[in-house]
């Protein structure tokens, strides 16, 4: 039993009753769709960003930094990539972050597996994903995400790159740890509600233009028409996609249910994945504002090979599904 | 009273400026909001997430806080 059902009625009352439209036509489906999609989805990104907002009370960076510093590898990237995914990431907060990892003796390579997981699993992409294409690829999504994280820091940390890093992060020194006050479940879950708010107000118009769009390939583009063009046997479509998520950084809302159309329309799932990847992890934004900490070398290293592992995970699902 | 905002000037971190500022005025306190941008020093206060908030060199909260929640800190 879909849980998603009643909304289906509901869309089906409001579209066929209520505006009159014919359940064949074109116009019907593709209205039918957007208000299915959009409502579904607003229900899914409330009921996801709250409870991870809530986990979030938990889990400030300030306790991340102190569990990650005990100097391990490999176990300390598989967690660091596992936090990575409730933690708040704004790119602003990238360089703060990162310093302070670095002072506290957080290996670097520990260090960039959070800062890979933080923006390419989060709660509103899950949200998106789970509502759009599914629990089965929502879940892939983040397996496959969460994995590349941890690969991508180990071998990251096994470079040997600090020499790389601006000098003047070394010299900083924290001379008072911000004390955070202790918070009764109460106000945990009235800051998990600000928050939430927060975001889906942020997020909403993406959302709308986004399902708008989808709605439309639904209806209007032919069935299968990217079989031909963006196919598996095209090998150039993967980097392609990879490319053009580079410019669409924080609109992982906006983008999903783009690419859940396209998907439809015959684009292989690894190439739709590889794509919503690279839009939420590569983003030239978060680039300028690390130039700040790291020199251009460890800049290029460290997206050279995020994408690399992009596109890899992006080959192997268009190989075995 | 000397109020600091720890920020690297991303839109969070001016709203919060601009929420502490509306705050100060409607309590009628004497304070003076100050942007701290200075990466190094923004770390000094031993904050990792942007934008945080600085009353008379104590951090009282990190995050975007509405008006009314900031008078809290002010009073």
């Amino acid at each position: 039993m879909d849980i998603f059902y009643p909304i289906q009625l509901f869309a089906n009352w409001l579209v066929y009753s209520v505006f009159s439209l014919s359940s064949d036509s074109v116009i019907g489906s593709a209205v039918n769709f957007f208000i299915y999609d959009s409502i579904k989805i607003f229900i899914l990104l409330a009921v996801i960003i709250f409870a991870v907002s809530f986990l979030r009370t938990y889990v400030s960076p300030e306790k991340v930094r102190k569990v990650l510093a005990k100097k391990f590898e490999f176990l300390g990237n598989m967690i660091a990539a596992t936090v990575g995914i409730v933690t708040p990431f704004c790119s602003c907060s990238a360089v703060p972050l990162f310093i302070g990892f670095v002072e506290s003796g957080v290996p670097l390579g520990v260090t960039f597996s959070y800062l890979i997981a933080a923006p390419l699993i989060n709660e509103v992409a899950l949200a998106m994903l789970w509502g759009l294409f599914g629990w089965k690829i929502a879940l892939l999504y983040v397996a496959s995400g969460w994995i590349i994280s941890v690969v991508v820091g180990f071998i990251l940390g096994k470079l040997h790159l600090e020499k790389h890093i601006e000098e003047y992060v070394f010299k900083i020194k924290m001379n008072q740890t911000a004390e955070t006050a202790k918070i009764v479940l109460k106000e945990r879950a009235k800051e998990s509600y600000r928050d939430t708010k927060a975001l889906i107000k942020k997020v909403f118009p993406y959302v709308l233009i986004g399902v708008a769009i989808g709605a439309f390939i639904h209806g209007y583009a032919p069935e299968n028409f990217l079989a031909q063009i963006a196919g598996k046997g095209n090998l150039l479509a993967v980097p392609i996609a990879v490319l053009l998520g580079v410019p669409l950084y924080s609109n992982a809302a906006g983008v999903i249910p783009i690419v859940s159309s396209l998907f439809e329309k015959g684009l292989p799932l690894g190439t739709a994945l590889a794509f919503m990847m690279s839009v939420t992890a590569l983003s030239l934004p978060e680039a300028i504002i690390l130039r700040k900490v790291m020199k251009p070398k460890l800049l290029a290293i460290y997206f050279g090979i995020v994408a690399l592992g992009i596109l890899f995970t992006g080959y192997l699902f268009n190989i075995i599904m | 009273m000397n109020i600091k905002i720890l920020g690297t000037g991303c839109p969070n971190c001016k709203r919060l400026k601009e929420n502490t500022k509306i705050a100060v005025n409607e309590l009628g306190v004497k304070a003076e909001v100050e942007e701290v941008t200075d990466i190094p020093k923004i770390m000094s206060y031993g904050v990792m997430s942007t934008p945080a908030l600085v009353v008379n060199e104590k951090v009282v909260s990190v995050g975007v806080l509405s008006p009314k929640e900031i008078k809290k800190f002010l009073e």
